[in-house]
């Protein structure tokens, strides 16, 4: 893991990386849309809003996934003082909770004609709402510090701390009464049919790949951005 | 009731904020690259 502590190491390796995950990324996620809107059957009893699936199942899973990667490169923060941990979490915090606020979007809008309501104070919900709120509670204490490359120790505990959300809303509709569907995938398989299922894969993996590369963008401007910053104050000091 | 309206506003609302949010990310990252180039040309 300290093999990539180098910020430079870690150029070398992010500048060719960022646009193979944003072109294979934007690329599936237009593949999987086209086939999830034009060549999939309508669902036998939600009829045709069964294919915002697509597009509302990978932005719950970026929005939780990034909150695990914040606790994760929290921890990395704290505990081995890698110097690219608070510059990933950081990146990390925008698009994670841009796509938190897809999942709630979307989510309403097929609630509309699904449930008959846009919103329902149930488990699931309220719990991703939650998400949306730990999001912002991080990115204003990111931004309370100048430093662009780490994150305070309370912005790094608030990080952790907020993890314990990610299992709720995993169980969220498991242990309440929900209008919110159960777990349709799990380890064990899919009650979906795979008719539908399949240009979910391409969605999920595409999402997850413009994910990395916005991630790695966002890395890449700290790290330069600090590099500016510490020359200026070199020349101001000198 | 047609479902089409909901999917199309769904759908649209996602590509307007992923396409947000590659463009403030990109030119960041450019700006920021930019400088930096700059700052080494001018040693």
């Amino acid at each position: 893991m300290h093999a990539y502590a180098n910020p430079a190491r870690f150029l070398k390796i992010a500048r060719p990386l960022t646009p193979i995950c944003l072109v294979v990324g934007i690329l599936l996620i237009l593949i999987g849309s086209y086939a999830g809107l034009a060549l999939t059957p309508p669902d036998y009893l939600q009829g045709d809003s069964v294919r915002i699936l697509y597009i509302h199942v990978p932005a719950a899973w970026l929005g939780m996934g990034g909150w695990t990667g914040i606790a994760i490169a929290s921890i990395v923060q704290l505990v081995w003082r890698h110097p690219l941990a608070g510059v990933a979490a950081r990146a990390i915090a925008v698009p994670g909770a841009l796509f938190t606020a897809i999942c709630l979007v979307t989510g309403s809008i097929w609630g509309r004609p699904t449930w008959g309501t846009w919103w329902e104070w149930d488990g699931r919900m309220t719990s991703m709402l939650v998400l949306l709120f730990l999001y912002f509670g991080y990115i204003g204490l990111a931004n309370a510090s100048d430093d662009r490359t780490s994150v305070s120790r309370a912005t790094a505990i608030f990080g952790i701390v907020g993890a314990v959300n990610i299992p709720i809303i995993n169980r969220s509709v498991v242990w309440w009464n929900s209008l919110h569907q159960g777990p349709s995938i799990t380890l064990r398989g899919s009650t979906i049919s795979s008719e539908i299922l399949w240009p979910l894969a391409p969605t999920v993996i595409g999402f997850s790949l413009f994910f990395g590369g916005i991630v790695l963008m966002r890395m890449r401007a700290n790290l330069a951005q600090a590099k500016v910053e510490a020359r200026m104050r070199r020349l101001a000091a000198a | 009731m047609n479902h089409w309206p909901f999917i199309i506003a769904a759908y649209a609302l996602t590509g307007l904020g992923t396409l947000g949010v590659f463009v403030w990310s990109y030119l960041e990252m450019r700006r920021a690259e930019q400088a930096v180039s700059k700052l080494e040309r001018s040693r």
